[in-house]
């Protein structure tokens, strides 16, 4: 186990490493720094001024270490667009985008199980094969799609929610929440819905075919014999067999969830991490971009490395196969 | 199965008619009439792939004519409400262009795209699959790091970025048409890792065969054999993944065009139209929205379906 969990830090090192290589790549030689900072008037002395204290004189190697250095410490650079610290930008911005994706995955996970077991155990009967035939709609409709329909059916026919912004919001510390007003739930449900329906019917396919699959063993068999109410069965026994797999996919969805709240964002005018970096490329806001690249790989290694680590500590089976290879 | 598997070498006329025979008799065929569902995405997906093709001509107005286009005529609704106008059967988006014809060309931008950038990824794929199966060893190590790095991403984000990072070396901002090529190969070369360790895994147990050994011992090259005689044995499961892919490529498009990043105002696209669509919606104008969104999922659920049933046809688990 230890081994185990040892020889996935390397990788994710790894991963990591050559994730921050790349966005420092992006960050010195994608356009020119200096260029991108001063104005159209500025005379060449002060350029070559800027361009020592900013170090870009220095041997790469040297800029690179300083790069990481200052990755490390959450420093990412001043933004060409709005001449702030990315770190701030990011900062502002990381609260509103992690909680809306934590409403997708309640959502995803909340509707997607109970579908999922009820397609699973009903297989013939109509609502399965409504739910199923949904689900094939939600996976080929584009995010962006699915989110406009949203709006013209609720905000803008029926009226009844908001179709942009987070509602008011409540300062906590640093973190700037909308899930303790009226008007910031009622912001969050749109986006949320749009942003997990995906994940969604992955999760009611995925509990499906496993509920299908554990339903033919044989220790189901054993407990009906044993005159266990129906309930009992399915839910006891059954659903909680299928649970290992659907936890892995749900934490590694998580990831695919940060990524997708850029198309979400973008059409809800969402304030969170994702405007902000379709933004910084609309723009060729080059710190801002690579500043994003790092963090969105830093939670992607960390929930899979938490992930891989939960699955070999949840089911036994995966150690032995693990420790073969 | 429309693969060749047993590597004989017949002439390539007898080949062909033998591939047609076999074709009419196959199993594929078959499984492809009993399916209602499939025979109608595949009408589906033919029918916008002739109309994407005969565009410039079948198209009421040209969208992209700046001589013909007339800002009166901008914000009609559908022919068939109160103030629609019979020349513009599905209306017209805030720059007077006729939303009919700018489906067909944008269907067509959207599927060369997508066409385009999978044969990209394919050729990348294969060929680096190839590559680390058949040689093994370090370059096996290096080229399948690099994929399982770039696997950690989803791809939209890859295709994201590339396509920053383009638009940044080229310096095009909504000039010329270099976005159409940066769109190709920015969702070209966010997919093809798929591709790369499937060709790889297949090619791991490939070169052990016998034809393999045999090819070498007549003494052909490393170049040959891998694209001569195990290309054609790992042509069945990348078919499956192209058609899936077609439709990830496609969406990947339009999102890009969605998003302000992709295909810029002047040039069709499916994406860019609903955009511009998604400003007006909230005063109620639903043409410039609607249909464009339900063209793009009516062209990404048939080729989806395809795939799928593709996928489970050339399956032989599922036989």
């Amino acid at each position: 186990m230890l081994a185990f969990a040892i020889r996935r830090l390397i990788e994710a090192a790894f991963v990591m490493l050559t994730v921050a290589v790349l966005a420092f790549v992006l960050f010195r030689f994608v356009g020119d720094p200096v260029n991108q900072m001063v104005g159209m008037d500025t005379p060449l002395e002060d350029r070559i001024r800027i361009r020592k204290e900013l170090g870009l004189d220095d041997p790469v190697a040297v800029q690179l270490g300083r790069f990481l250095k200052g990755a490390v410490q959450f420093d990412f650079g001043i933004s060409y667009q709005v001449k702030q610290p990315v770190s701030n930008l990011i900062a502002e911005r990381f609260p509103a985008t992690i909680e809306l994706s934590l409403a997708a995955a309640i959502f995803a996970v909340v509707l997607g199980i109970p579908m999922g077991v009820y397609t699973g155990i009903h297989r013939e009967s109509w609502l399965s094969k409504i739910f199923l035939t949904v689900s094939l709609v939600g996976i080929s409709l584009p995010t962006f799609l699915t989110g406009i329909l949203l709006i013209y059916l609720f905000a803008v026919q029926l009226g009844v929610l908001p179709s942009f912004g987070r509602g008011e919001v409540v300062q906590i510390g640093f973190w700037r929440t909308g899930f303790l007003t009226i008007s910031g739930l009622k912001a969050l449900i749109l986006p949320a819905i749009t942003l997990g329906l995906f994940q969604m019917t992955l999760v009611t396919r995925l509990v499906r075919s496993e509920m299908l699959e554990v339903l033919r063993t044989d220790y189901i068999k054993f407990a009906r014999a044993r005159g266990l109410t129906n309930r009992a069965v399915h839910f006891g026994h059954a659903l909680k067999n299928t649970l290992v797999p659907v936890i892995t996919i749900i934490g590694l969805q998580v990831g695919a969830l940060i990524a997708f709240a850029i198309i979400t964002e973008t059409v809800f005018q969402w304030p969170g991490m994702g405007l902000l970096f379709i933004q910084s490329v609309q723009n060729a806001d080059i710190p801002v971009m690579s500043a994003y690249l790092m963090m969105v790989a830093f939670l992607f290694v960390f929930i899979n490395f938490v992930v891989d680590l939960l699955y070999v500590t949840v089911d036994p089976r995966i150690r032995i196969i693990g420790n073969a290879s | 199965m429309a693969v060749e598997t047993d590597g004989r070498k017949d002439s390539q006329k007898s080949a062909r008619e033998n591939f047609l025979a076999r074709l009419l008799d196959s199993d594929l065929l078959h499984s492809f009439l009993r399916n209602r569902l499939v025979v109608l995405a595949a009408i589906v997906t033919l029918a916008f792939v002739v109309m994407s093709l005969l565009a410039p001509w079948i198209a009421p107005h040209d969208p992209y004519d700046v001589r013909t286009l007339n800002l009166l005529d901008s914000h009609t609704p559908p022919a068939w409400e109160e103030g629609g106008d019979p020349r513009f059967l599905l209306g017209t988006d805030d720059q007077g262009r006729d939303i009919l014809s700018t489906i067909l060309f944008g269907a067509r931008s959207s599927i060369a795209i997508g066409i385009l950038s999978v044969l990209l990824a394919m050729v990348i794929g294969i060929s680096l699959g190839l590559i680390a199966g058949y040689y093994g060893g370090r370059i096996d190590t290096v080229i399948m790091r690099i994929a399982d790095v770039q696997l950690t991403f989803p791809a939209i984000l890859t295709a994201l970025l590339i396509d920053g990072v383009a638009r940044v070396l080229l310096g095009t901002h909504g000039s010329g048409g270099g976005e159409f090529w940066i769109l190709v190969v920015a969702i070209g070369l966010s997919f093809w890792v798929q591709y790369a360790r499937t060709v790889r895994g297949i090619t791991l147990v490939e070169r052990g065969k016998e034809y393999v050994q045999a090819a070498r011992l007549i003494g052909l090259g490393s170049f040959n054999i891998m694209f001569n005689q195990i290309l054609p044995n790992v042509m069945s499961p990348v078919l499956v993944i192209a058609t899936i892919n077609l439709a990830l490529a496609i969406i990947t498009e339009a999102t890009l065009s969605f998003l302000g990043v992709g295909l810029p105002p002047t040039e069709p696209s499916l994406g860019t139209l609903i955009r511009i669509g998604n400003n007006f919606l909230m005063s109620g104008e639903y043409w410039i929205v609607i249909f464009p969104g339900v063209a793009l999922a009516a062209l990404v659920l048939a080729v989806n379906l395809l795939g799928d049933w593709l996928r489970d046809a050339l399956n032989p688990k599922l036989r």
